[in-house]
């Protein structure tokens, strides 16, 4: 495959992983809809192209691990693995009703290819950790991503993580922020900024990588970067919370709210459903 | 009685565990001087992790790792590793079911002289009360050895409850460690001690004293508070009919609540609470801190004449 055919078909599996997630949150009337439209084109990067996984051996000890630190992201990790043949699609639409394999947040005991259970924030950067120093530990080449939330980044521990992480040369933990400017309660600046925040992670000295989170060619790149470099790389990722649907980008309101039926077909329309 | 410190037969027993699994780390927050993790990291420093004072990075590496296929031992003390840091254990190794093992020191108040913020009184009340977790306390020195492999072989997440103090060697050399089982050390009729932790010694000498006035007490150590050995407590109740507990910890939600609960279902008898009294303490020397706040010999002996007329009463 042509470098440009691969990033065609990227770009085409983000759009259907964004309809798969408006769809699941809109019939579950209950999930996190913009931290997931704007981590879309990274996640579909990570378990289209860049991650070792196996759908058929979920538990490969080889495999690479992928952690949604901001585990309220899991409508779009969910969709991603649906979409590579870990559990049926059908299945998606099950998400957070009693019963389903598809808790509000990962459970790695309930889903197939969730690597770890996550959600309360902070802790999922530092899970990773431990899976880095393992393979290291056992001579192993598998990768350890982490997605990042910008306010997760308020969180104390993420530093006590990224100061460790340095410490014991995990250059095998890949943390990317989805830097979408916007937490649950309003932007970023307003609620507890986190700027300079390239300077932050430089002065935990990582090396940083700022990508365009929606520009398939610099997020295909940036991840490859970030595996081959022999130090420790922090990826951050500008993004847009809710990207991809007009009323909802960069608004706080769409956090953790469900669209009701006019707003799921707008919102349906503009990411290149609505034909079904 | 000659002693040892609880702690230094924990750090002698990560040493052999050590040797035996290669697949045992053991992480620690820049305490390792202390809790004796240290004896670990000097012989197999490529499995030892100081973290720095960063309990919620330390608990969730150790999720990591124990994700991975390790057998990650977390060291600190044990008001960090269930408060601090009891998030991480909670949502990233309680409810996944991962298997770390929490080594809890500095248990109780034996960490005496620095005063109530490094007293632990309340942890096995946190511990206990997190669906997956099995929660271990561990009394003497022998037995300290035992548990630390004992919960090594078991899969899946244990909070393990030490301590800093010198604790003299009350159980038996060759007495069996079974998680989930009581230890029956001294038959008795009139009524039952159960004991958990440092206070044995002081219960066992509660026992000698009240057998002097004709009061045969039974004693069970019980080490595994989670799961409890209904067992062992159903037939002393109903064989003894008064129960007293004895723990360093509140009296609320620790042992002394896990004995009430199982008791109260299948053999409720009168009980009485031997441990801290719903209070933060202060700083002092270990024993005579233990007496001023309601854990000494005479402390035991009481409750257990209380228990015993309440139980005339009840027949």
């Amino acid at each position: 495959m042509s470098s440009q055919d691969l990033i065609q078909e990227l770009k085409e599996r983000a759009g259907q992983l964004r309809r798969d997630v408006l769809e699941m949150v809109y019939r579950a009337q209950s999930g996190h809809l913009g931290g997931s439209l704007s981590a879309a084109d990274i996640v579909a990067a990570l378990y289209f192209h860049h991650m070792k996984i196996d759908p058929q051996n979920p538990q490969d000890p080889d495999r690479d691990r992928f952690i949604p630190s901001k585990g309220h992201a899991a409508p779009i990790l969910y969709a991603a693995l649906a979409a590579r043949g870990f559990f049926p699609r059908e299945d998606l639409w099950s998400l957070r009703q009693i019963g389903s394999h598809l808790q509000g947040h990962p459970d790695m005991r309930k889903t197939p290819g969730v690597d770890m259970t996550s959600g309360s924030l902070g802790q999922g950067f530092a899970t990773g950790l431990g899976m880095a120093m393992a393979g290291k530990l056992n001579g192993q080449d598998y990768q350890v991503y982490c997605l990042l939330g910008d306010g997760e980044l308020n969180e104390g521990e993420i530093w006590e993580t990224a100061m460790a992480a340095v410490h014991f040369k995990a250059h095998n933990l890949i943390p990317i922020v989805d830097f979408n400017k916007v937490q649950l309660d309003g932007p970023v600046s307003e609620i507890m900024p986190i700027e300079p925040l390239r300077a932050k992670w430089e002065a935990f000295n990582w090396h940083v990588l700022e990508i365009d989170g929606h520009d398939m060619n610099q997020v295909v790149e940036g991840l490859a970067e970030a595996r081959r470099l022999d130090r420790c790389v922090v990826i951050i990722a500008h993004t847009v919370k809710g990207k991809g649907v007009s009323f909802m980008e960069n608004r706080h309101q769409w956090h953790g709210q469900a669209p009701n039926e006019e707003q799921y077909r707008r919102a349906m329309e503009e990411l290149g459903g609505g034909q079904e | 009685m000659k002693g040892k410190a609880l702690r230094d037969a924990f750090g002698e027993a990560l040493i052999e565990l050590g040797r035996e699994n290669e697949d045992v780390v053991v992480l620690d927050a820049d305490v390792s001087g202390s809790t004796r993790t240290k004896m670990f990291g000097d012989v197999y420093p490529d499995r030892f992790f100081n973290v720095g004072i960063a309990e919620a990075n330390m608990m969730n590496m150790a999720a990591g790792l124990a994700a991975c296929g390790k057998v990650p031992f977390v060291s600190t003390f044990s008001f960090l590793a269930c408060l601090r840091a009891g998030d991480q254990l909670r949502t990233s190794i309680a409810y996944p079911r991962l298997n770390v093992k929490v080594g809890a020191g500095y248990g109780g108040m034996s960490d005496s002289f620095d005063g109530p913020t490094h007293h632990s009184l309340c942890d096995i009340a946190v511990a206990r009360s997190m669906p997956n977790m099995t929660v271990v306390v561990v009394s003497d020195p022998n037995q300290t050895k035992k548990a630390v492999k004992a919960v090594a072989a078991y899969d899946g997440p244990v909070y393990l409850r030490l301590s800093r103090a010198e604790v003299p060697y009350v159980l038996p050399e060759d007495a069996p460690f079974v998680l989930g089982k009581g230890n029956l050390l001294r038959e008795g009729s009139d009524l039952t001690l159960v004991v958990t932790g440092v206070p044995l010694a002081r219960t066992m000498e509660a026992a000698d004293r009240l057998a002097k006035e004709g009061v045969q007490a039974r004693v069970i150590e019980m080490a595994t508070i989670k799961p409890i050995d209904r067992e062992i407590l159903v037939k002393a109740a109903q064989e003894t009919g008064a129960v007293v507990t004895v723990e360093e910890h509140n009296i609320m939600g620790g042992l002394g609540s896990a004995v009430a609960e199982a008791l109260v279902q299948e053999a409720p008898v009168p009980m009485e609470f031997v441990g801290i009294k719903d209070t933060f303490c202060e700083s002092g020397p270990y024993d005579a801190l233990l007496d001023r706040y309601g854990l000494s010999v005479d402390d035991i002996v009481s409750s257990a004449k209380a228990v015993l007329g309440r139980k005339s009463r009840v027949r």
